[in-house]
């Protein structure tokens, strides 16, 4: 690649010829406030916040979209740009709704941190006063306030180009505009999937998720019920960057410390239930390869994708697994297998998922979700976020907690089941018992590396026991889509396809930890979590499903083998096609 | 053909069509058939012929007597007594300041057409832009056929180069330099475009041009298709514009027909066809790269540059867009020689400019001038001056994005860089003339709510910016205004003109910056003294009974609405100001001048 010279500030760096001003200064260790700014996504130079100096300028470039030249002296901080940003910071606050104390984002907020840094004392324009909520909460997972909206538009990016749906963009024009759906319809009535990925980008508190944690409290302080929690694969390697502990932490220990602490009655690993997805879907996926029908199986375990096949790609819903995903085994489980043996009354048993996840909070909802009738299998679905929130409010220091083990009943899980959270990871879990089953001889190596790593679509074949297997593995929507119309094109032929619906996987999903863009544009955040995922699974003694003595001792005292008749009835689900316009009526 | 002994020109220009010109056409047609002259005399619909004000408009040739305000009713005295008995009908033309000469015939020794030159409207109000022969009799597809058959792409760049032609539609760039852009990128696929899309308040030259002489854009963007090596392009046109699309359209159907436009032009191999694209009224889309977003069915919204069109422009394709009137210009140029244009007008301005007249001034309407020609001999000779003995004030030229231009600055010549100097821009061509009635802080008010409802709302300065200064001009205006607002304002209009996007943003506080700089005693005694000089802002208005003037007539207690005089019969009546609502009806009811405001 070539490069050219710049100097930034006075100091000379080399920086790649394709470079923008931004990047350049980013090499020399300057970081220019961006707002809109998201790397490869959202391009646009709209919020105007990161306006630099450079020579052979007129006036003042956007650092975020202006190409370097070679022998370019940028000047980040002159005082034209510092006034000119804080100028623009200050047109921003006159119309946004400034309830920092009561705001879900107080503290992680990127303007409120603009603000602080550039000494905004006064709003000099604008009518505070007249600023009131806008409130938009027809979804389940999410609450959207305009008030607070500074239209960067990432979300709309993030909506359209990383997930390949673009429900949401602005409407109306000049100060009159918003960001709302069509005909500024709800979001209940657009094909939104629930993803949450408009969550984790936007930069203030216009967009966040609908808050269950009352319901949890609620829950704990009911002496009459037996509160169990399970947590998600991936929130063992976010849940610490809550803490301001480096991305990519394990904290596994002390989760399940702060969770005894906050006084639930047990503390389980919803890896647990992967392993007994594996068990279920491996089994579904050996008898479709046999019947040759159905084919190629697709995943379910991420709920996004589930609502963007049943929106988008209906044709494809025989293909999908009908196993329940790991959260909604582990509701089901509770109130089956679990309350039997500990002689607990199924009503009396509330369950609680800690989930990187917003569409979980839909999945809960879902049919087909009862394995008691009448009882819904989970009982709320928070958030990796919103358990971080619970932890800060029962005044538990993180940090110095004890690394503590899960309740055994449900605590033993096996690396694969850990894997679930990176993206690849259901796929390779599965190839890893699979294989052992129909070759009836021990893998010699483990890691199904074809797999892992964070491109948006990887595809490979394995030898399975004489058979050629083809699979492939998707990551955010645009990718699953791009993948599918390879499929019904005929161009691309598989026989099982792992999809999930945010990019890298669960480790980057909607109820992550939200990290600033300025960040997400220099770390691979997936890479970095994804990585704590695997080297969790490595150090692991366990790393096949099917050796889980958890999972065993389920099938051989209560569902008698994988794929029985009870098993479908407590395990499997069904799908329903959606229209791509649920809001209106209209002859498809 | 058939020859005929007499011509009547009708002009269907857009004013003309709203005074009911269509009409006009009909009762000629029904006049002369019922005489039996419909073989002998053909009636024309043409485009503008420039004269608004004194629209509808008819000239009948051979004489070129030329007819103003002609109503349908006085079409039969026109067919009986000037076609066919040969006596020209003094009644109903146009005098203008040739009253004392009582030539009354020659369009050309009208102070108002006298010091036109016209290039870009050679066309309009001449020919009928409904039929594509008309447009080949006058020269018309014969810079194509040169262009195509005896000069190379190189040679069309540098003829349109050494012409000094440069964009019409505001921004000045040089016509030539964009083109050469163009053509330097190695792309199969490139695309030339028109920016029909006028917005500015008040212009409406390429609406006259398209409606008057589509063929002339036509020609000249196959021209530049084959400078720069596209074979297709785009007029983007404002949806507001029905005749001119209607005519567009015509034309290109009629180019197809004759073989002008679609493969294989003249046997020389070189294919290239145009098609329309409607806008839907944003004036943001004027706007190149916005525009270019409209086109490809997005919401239209410029972004940022680099890469400029040139390189990476439709469809992310290289892409020249020029206005309408830059164009028009450029058949002109290839037939007659780059030199004959730049013969015309400044050292760095060459050619001429059209500007749409307008405001407080006697012939409003479209006028071509070399640029150069002074705001003085725009207003006074060509215009008319100023109606009703009013005293000029000031001329705002450019639109939204212009400035104003004092009185004392009335010699200042038209041309880009001359207006730059003094504040203003050139724009596409608006020119709206003020007189003492006008408030500038007002005008500059009304500029602002038009950029402001403009705004595309993408980036921050723009969206929020011009919102925060229309408040704080507002607050100005509505006596509640401080010194520091000033100070702020003008600090906000900087902001904003650095920190925009794109040009909208960049240009739209001009409006507020030029009348701070040669009116700001206006705002100052707005903020200070809480008065408006001109008596428009009607916060700061105090009707007023001169006692001495009033007879107590209780015309004015009559008539207002709110109940505001009170006073008895034969004795001066009073204003109580606080029920006062300003409405200026007691003012204009009194004969005897015993009411003012101030």
């Amino acid at each position: 690649m070539s490069t050219v010279k710049v100097k930034v500030n006075g100091v000379e760096v080399e920086c790649p010829a394709n470079a923008t001003v931004l990047e350049a200064a980013r090499l020399a260790g300057i970081e220019i406030p961006t707002l809109c700014y998201m790397k490869e996504i959202n391009a646009i130079g709209a919020c105007r916040i990161c306006v630099t100096e450079v020579s052979g300028a007129r006036g003042l470039v956007a650092a975020c979209v202006y190409p370097v030249a070679e022998g370019m002296e940028i000047n980040t901080n002159s005082q034209k740009a510092y006034n000119a940003r804080k100028m623009t910071l200050e047109l921003i606050l006159s119309n946004h709704r400034r309830d920092c104390l009561t705001c879900d984002r107080n503290q992680n907020c990127e303007l409120q941190k603009l603000a602080k840094d550039y000494n905004i004392k006064d709003v000099r324009f604008g009518h505070p006063e007249e600023l009131k909520p806008q409130i938009e909460d027809s979804m389940i997972h999410l609450i959207r306030d305009n008030s607070k909206c500074i239209l960067c538009r990432r979300c709309v990016a993030v909506c359209k180009e990383m997930q390949g749906i673009g429900v949401i963009g602005p409407n109306d024009r000049g100060f009159e505009t918003h960001i709302s759906c069509a005909f500024d319809r709800n979001l209940e009535e657009t094909a939104c999937v629930s993803c949450g990925q408009c969550i984790t980008v936007c930069p203030t508190g216009a967009l966040t998720e609908r808050d269950c944690t009352d319901k949890v409290w609620n829950a704990l302080a009911d002496k009459s019920k037996f509160v169990v929690v399970g947590t998600a694969p991936s929130v063992r390697v976010t849940l610490g960057e809550c803490f301001d502990m480096p991305v990519g932490t394990n904290v596994q220990g002390k989760m399940v410390a702060a969770l005894r602490r906050l006084g639930f009655d047990k503390v389980f690993d919803v890896d647990v239930t992967a392993d007994l997805t594996i068990l279920e879907e491996g089994t579904e996926f050996l008898e479709r390869l046999n019947s040759g029908e159905n084919l190629p199986l697709i995943t379910s375990c991420s709920p996004g994708w589930v609502k963007f096949c049943e929106h988008y790609y209906p044709e494809f819903i025989p293909n999908l697994s009908s196993c329940k995903s790991p959260q909604q085994m582990f509701g089901a489980m509770m109130k089956t297998y679990y309350a039997e043996k500990m002689g607990i009354d199924p009503k009396d048993i509330f369950v609680v998922s800690i989930m990187p996840c917003t569409a979980k909070k839909f999945e809960r909802f879902r049919d087909y979700q009862e394995a008691v009738p009448g009882l819904r299998d989970v009982d709320a679905a928070i958030t990796t976020r919103e358990l971080a929130r619970m932890i800060a409010t029962a005044g538990i220091s993180f940090k110095d907690l004890p690394d503590e083990d899960f309740d055994p009943a449900f605590g033993i899980s096996s690396g694969a089941g850990v894997i679930f959270g990176a993206t690849g990871g259901v796929m390779e879990a599965a190839l890893r018992t699979v294989t052992e089953i129909v070759t009836g001889q021990e893998l010699k190596k483990l890691e199904f590396t074809e797999v892992r790593g964070t491109e948006g679509i990887k595809e490979a074949q394995y030898d399975l026991g004489g058979r050629l297997v083809r699979v492939a593995v998707a990551s955010g929507l645009s990718n699953a889509r791009a993948l599918l119309e390879r499929v019904k094109s005929g161009e691309a032929q598989y026989d099982m396809i792992e999809i999930m619906a945010c990019p890298g996987g669960c480790v980057n999903g909607g109820g992550q930890p939200i990290q600033p863009q300025s960040v997400r544009n220099f770390v691979d955040l997936r890479a970095k979590r994804a990585a704590a995922i695997y080297d969790a699974d490595k150090e692991m003694k366990l790393r096949k499903s099917h050796e889980n003595p958890v999972i065993k001792e389920i099938y051989d005292t209560y569902l008698e083998k994988p794929g029985s008749h009870k098993a479908h009835k407590i395990l499997h689900t069904k799908y329903q096609a959606r229209s791509k316009y649920p809001g209106v009526a209209v002859a498809e | 053909m058939n020859i005929v002994r007499s011509h009547v020109l009708v002009c269907g220009g857009t004013g003309c069509t709203s005074s009911n010109s269509p009409e006009i056409i009909k009762q000629f047609n029904k006049e002369l058939d019922k005489r039996g002259l419909s073989d002998e005399v053909k009636v024309i619909q043409t485009g503008c012929f420039g004269l608004c004000a004194l629209g509808p408009i008819v000239i009948v040739y051979p004489e070129g007597s030329f007819y103003s305000m002609v109503k349908p009713e006085d079409v039969e005295e026109i067919v009986e007594e000037h076609i066919l008995k040969g006596r020209i009908v003094k009644r109903l033309l146009y005098e203008g300041d040739l009253k004392e000469a009582k030539v009354a015939t020659s369009l050309n020794d009208t102070n108002f057409y006298k010091k036109q030159k016209r290039i870009a409207l050679r066309n309009c109000g001449v020919i009928d832009p409904e039929n594509i022969d008309e447009y080949i009799a006058n020269d018309g597809y014969q810079a194509l056929a040169k262009v195509l058959t005896q000069m190379t792409p190189e040679e069309v760049i540098d003829t349109i180069t050494a012409s000094g032609l440069r964009g019409r539609g505001g921004a000045g760039f040089p016509t030539g330099r964009k083109w050469a852009f163009a053509a330097k990128e190695d792309n199969p696929v490139k695309y030339v475009c028109c920016n029909a899309d006028e917005g500015d308040p008040g212009a409406f030259m390429d609406r006259s041009l398209l409606e008057g002489d589509p063929h002339s854009i036509i020609e000249a963007m196959a021209i530049a298709g084959y400078a720069i090596g596209a074979h297709q392009g785009y007029v983007y046109v404002r949806a507001e514009y029905p005749i001119a699309v209607k005519r567009l359209q015509i034309a290109i159907r009629q180019a197809r027909e004759y073989g002008f436009l679609g493969e294989d032009i003249f046997g020389t191999g070189f294919n290239f066809d145009l098609d329309v694209r409607l806008g839907a009224g944003a004036f943001v889309c004027g706007e190149e790269t916005a525009l270019m977003r409209s086109i490809e069915g997005h919401r239209g919204e410029p972004r940022p540059r680099p890469p400029f069109p040139a390189v990476k422009g439709l469809f992310d394709k290289p892409t020249i867009l020029n206005n309408v009137e830059t164009y028009a210009n450029v058949p002109w140029i290839i037939n007659n020689g780059p030199e004959a244009f730049a013969s015309i007008g400044t050292e760095k301005s060459k050619g001429t400019k059209v500007f749409a007249l307008g405001g407080k001034i006697t012939n409003t309407g479209l006028v071509e001038i070399p640029m150069g020609t002074t705001l003085r001999e725009v207003i006074e000779e060509i215009g008319g001056g100023v109606p009703n003995g009013k005293k000029f004030k000031a001329a705002q030229t450019g639109g939204p994005s212009g400035g104003c231009i004092p009185e004392s600055l009335i010699d200042t010549p038209m041309d880009f860089e001359s207006l730059a100097a003094v504040g203003s821009i050139m724009g596409s061509g608006g020119l709206i003339v003020m007189d003492e009635d006008n408030c500038m802080v007002d005008i500059a008010k009304f500029f602002l709510q038009f950029t402001v409802d403009e705004s595309c709302g993408k980036c921050t300065p723009c969206r929020i910016g011009m919102r925060r200064l229309l408040e704080l001009v507002d607050k100005i205006t509505s006596g509640n205004g401080t010194l520091e607002d000033i100070e702020l304002t003008e600090q906000l209009c900087y902001h904003i003109k650095e920190n925009s996007l794109c040009g909208l943003g960049q240009t739209a506080p001009n409006p507020v910056l030029s009348t701070l700089q040669h009116f700001r005693d206006e705002y100052i005694a707005h903020v200070v003294d809480k008065r408006c000089p001109a008596g428009v802002c009607k916060n700061l208005l105090r009707y007023q009974i001169l006692a001495e003037k009033c007879i107590g007539c209780t015309s004015c207690a009559r008539v207002c609405p709110v109940g505001a005089i009170s006073g008895e019969v034969k004795k001066p009546h009073t204003i109580d100001t606080s029920k006062c609502i300003k409405c200026g009806a007691c003012m204009e009811k009194c004969k005897f001048g015993a009411i003012v405001k101030n």
